[in-house]
């Protein structure tokens, strides 16, 4: 059956790469063309699905400004087989792209709001296009704290980026790392320290996290203890995901499909479900 | 049932003539026929190749063909096979690649699948079928491969007159008796006279299809003995669902210690999975010719029973056998309904006979049930 390309959810779109920048070791920084004139727009938060040539299709983030729709950027750890091709792919190379995907960052019922954002090393690349938004509508907000930590100041994503952020005055960003040798000034310690550091009011605040599943459980506990709502927790959360569409199964957590109920889930969705093992 | 005008009384030769008349509008017909020693669903020629005079025995991962002592066309319960076989193949090639230097070229490989006519569809499976079409058809994306199979399909569908031995449709209110979703149903009557097939339509095609059949209305006393078969089936499930709210039984006891023990017993093979027809799960897998010049990817069926199934970097999220089998019994009676609506079991017992260690789904539930408070964290 011959049907209409776009028909098929399943059925990539060949798009170019059009730059690639090494972020940190083992990260690479992609943009890739939409694949459509008019642009593939999509919200913070979402991901696409790439495919490599025979090698495979993962679900990477869109790391980049919602505001511009024909740049689809993408931050890459080399992990495994596909990330690893995908990171080493060279501009003008051609990748299958699929998307955008699931529910983002609810960056608009956050305006009025303080907005705390809290990364765990990559999971700062998911973040920046909620950062990005924010700030280019910065008088809609309240207070805002970007949380960042990391393994080590060698594996700081966005470095120049962090420097310019931290230069403002209506940001509050924070980096901290696991260890550090003497030549670095910043914290040391786990990202979630920070969070009594960080100014907000706890009533009327509305917090973003993204990172490994164990960092984000102690996320969520220093922000309940500092009196955030579970309502006004969000977190985006990683599962196994072949089709991004709900049809593979394989993201399932308890009742919900993260490709499309997330993969940006509010605490109080998923605080049976966050606290038990192997769901 | 319909109103009695509506209803017609054919011969085992009008069943043949079926079988002749759906080829002749371009069917490819299927239905049911002995294959490795169990009954499966297969394209057919004709009436001979009907399990005729054949009977299923079936229990917890237990099943036999018997001889019948009369020459009933359906006088079984289910197999192995579902016909989601044929609605979402076990394997299908989604698309192929083409590479030529930096350039690559994405290429639809899916032809344009046979028109099938299904003979022998049963309550339980109309309803599988119509479980599928929530998960495939009723989201936001639409698989084209599953509804380009399932748009122009024809059902005969038929009313069970044997319950099988791990059948338990009637607790989950999804059978015997069909409801829904058939061209022609048929129910067998093979005493009191002769052999002959109670004949509703449910659809206009169903009843121009009728028109070409050797048929004479149904009397009164074939309609009774008709109901009277449905409901002795009815009587006769070899397993049934304890009656309570399941979905909330199992939310309150994800960690009830009878997931311990049932992962001593399960062997985490997946069976279950693959001959249920309600489970969806599919994975992909992308492959490349030796010159590396074309590339495919293949969907295949997959099981949440296997490690891989929940792999993401650094490890499974679901390594423990108790945490994957509850994953699937959490899923079919539980997370299903959140999900879709609808329970993710239509009471078909294959999950049962086919676990090689005879693990029982109702067993289970009724072990939480009865064992509520030991280990419920509600
Ligand atoms: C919503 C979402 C957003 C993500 N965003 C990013 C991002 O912005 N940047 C980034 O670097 N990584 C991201 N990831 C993680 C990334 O998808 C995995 O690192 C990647 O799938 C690993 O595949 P691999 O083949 O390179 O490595 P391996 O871990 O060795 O994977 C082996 C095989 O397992 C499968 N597999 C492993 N993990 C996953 C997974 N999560 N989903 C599907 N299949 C998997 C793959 O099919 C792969 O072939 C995201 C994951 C999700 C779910
Ligand atoms: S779970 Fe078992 S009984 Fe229920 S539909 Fe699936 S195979 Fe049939
Ligand atoms: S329940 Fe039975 S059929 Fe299913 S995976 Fe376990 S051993 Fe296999
Ligand atoms: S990734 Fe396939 S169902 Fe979510």
């Amino acid at each position: 059956m011959c049907l209409p390309m776009q028909s098929d959810p399943m059925q990539p779109v060949p798009v170019r790469v059009l730059t690639r920048r090494r972020e940190v070791a083992d990260t690479w920084t992609l943009e890739l063309e939409p694949g459509d004139a008019a642009g593939r727009p999509f919200a913070p938060g979402q991901f696409n699905m790439l495919y490599v040539f025979g090698v495979g299709e993962i679900p990477i983030s869109l790391s980049g400004d919602s505001a511009d729709p024909h740049r689809q950027v993408h931050t890459v750890r080399a992990v495994g087989p596909v990330s690893r091709a995908l990171a080493a792919l060279s501009p003008a190379a051609t990748v299958g792209l699929r998307g955008p995907f699931g529910q983002g960052w609810p960056v608009e019922a956050a305006a009025g709001a303080d907005v705390v954002l809290i990364a765990g090393g990559l999971g700062l690349a998911p973040l920046r296009p909620a950062l990005y938004y924010i700030l280019s509508r910065r008088a809609r907000y309240g207070r805002v704290a970007l949380l960042y930590g990391t393994r080590s100041p060698g594996d700081i994503l966005f470095r120049r980026e962090l420097e310019r952020w931290r230069r403002r005055l209506d940001l509050e960003a924070w980096v901290t790392v696991d260890y550090a040798g003497s030549d670095w000034v910043g914290c040391v310690g786990v990202v979630t320290n920070l969070v009594p550091s960080a100014s907000f009011d706890p009533a009327d605040t509305v917090a973003f996290v993204c990172g490994p599943e164990v960092m984000m459980r102690f996320a969520v506990a220093a922000l309940q203890k500092a009196g955030v709502d579970d309502a006004a927790i969000h977190l985006s959360m990683e599962r196994n995901m072949k089709c991004a569409i709900g049809h593979c199964g394989h993201c399932q957590f308890g009742p919900l499909f993260v490709c499309k109920d997330g993969p940006v889930l509010s605490f109080e969705r998923i605080r049976g479900l966050l606290s038990r093992k192997e769901i | 049932m319909n109103t009695t005008s509506d209803l017609a009384l054919i011969t085992p030769d009008g069943v043949r003539r079926l079988i002749e008349v759906l080829t002749a509008r371009g069917y490819r017909v299927i239905g049911p026929t002995v294959r490795n020693g169990a009954i499966g669903y297969d394209a057919i020629d004709g009436i001979d190749d009907f399990p005729v005079g054949w009977t299923d025995e079936q229990d917890g991962g237990y099943y036999r063909l018997r001889r019948r002592d009369d020459a009933a066309f359906f006088g079984y319960a289910v197999g192995p096979h579902s016909w989601k076989r044929y609605l979402h193949p076990p394997q299908l090639r989604l698309w192929r690649a083409e590479r030529s230097g930096d350039d690559m070229r994405i290429i639809d490989e899916d032809d344009e699948p046979p028109r099938d006519a299904f003979i022998g569809v049963r309550a339980c499976e109309l309803n599988a079928i119509a479980i599928q079409d929530k998960v495939f058809l009723g989201g936001p994306y639409v698989d084209p491969h599953y509804r380009s199979r399932r748009e122009g399909i024809f059902v005969v569908a038929v009313n069970c007159a044997v319950a099988g031995g791990t059948c338990f449709c009637a607790s989950m209110g999804t059978g015997p008796r069909v409801g829904s979703g058939f061209d022609l149903a048929l129910t067998e009557i093979v005493h009191d006279g002769a052999h002959r097939f109670l004949v509703e339509c449910g659809t206009d095609v169903g009843a121009q299809v009728l028109t070409e059949l050797p048929h004479r209305p149904a009397p009164p006393s074939d309609i009774e003995a008709a109901r009277a078969i449905i409901e002795r089936t009815a009587q006769s499930m070899g397993r049934e669902m304890p009656a309570t709210d399941v979905p909330a039984l199992l939310r309150r006891n994800l960690e009830h210690s009878r997931w311990d023990n049932v992962a001593e017993r399960c062997l985490t093979c997946g069976n279950c999975t693959m001959v249920c027809p309600t489970c969806f799960c599919t994975s992909v897998e992308d492959e490349t010719d030796l010159s590396g010049a074309t590339a495919a990817r293949t969907r295949r069926w997959d099981s949440c029973f296997t490690m891989d199934f929940s792999y993401i970097h650094g490890g499974s999220v679901r390594s423990s056998t108790r945490a994957r089998y509850r994953q699937w019994m959490t899923h079919k009676l539980s997370t299903w309904v959140d999900q879709f609506g609808t329970s993710g079991c239509v009471g078909c017992g294959r999950c049962i006979s086919w676990c090689p260690v005879g693990i029982d789904i109702t067993e289970e539930v009724r072990a939480i049930h009865e064992g509520e408070c030991d280990g419920d964290d509600s």
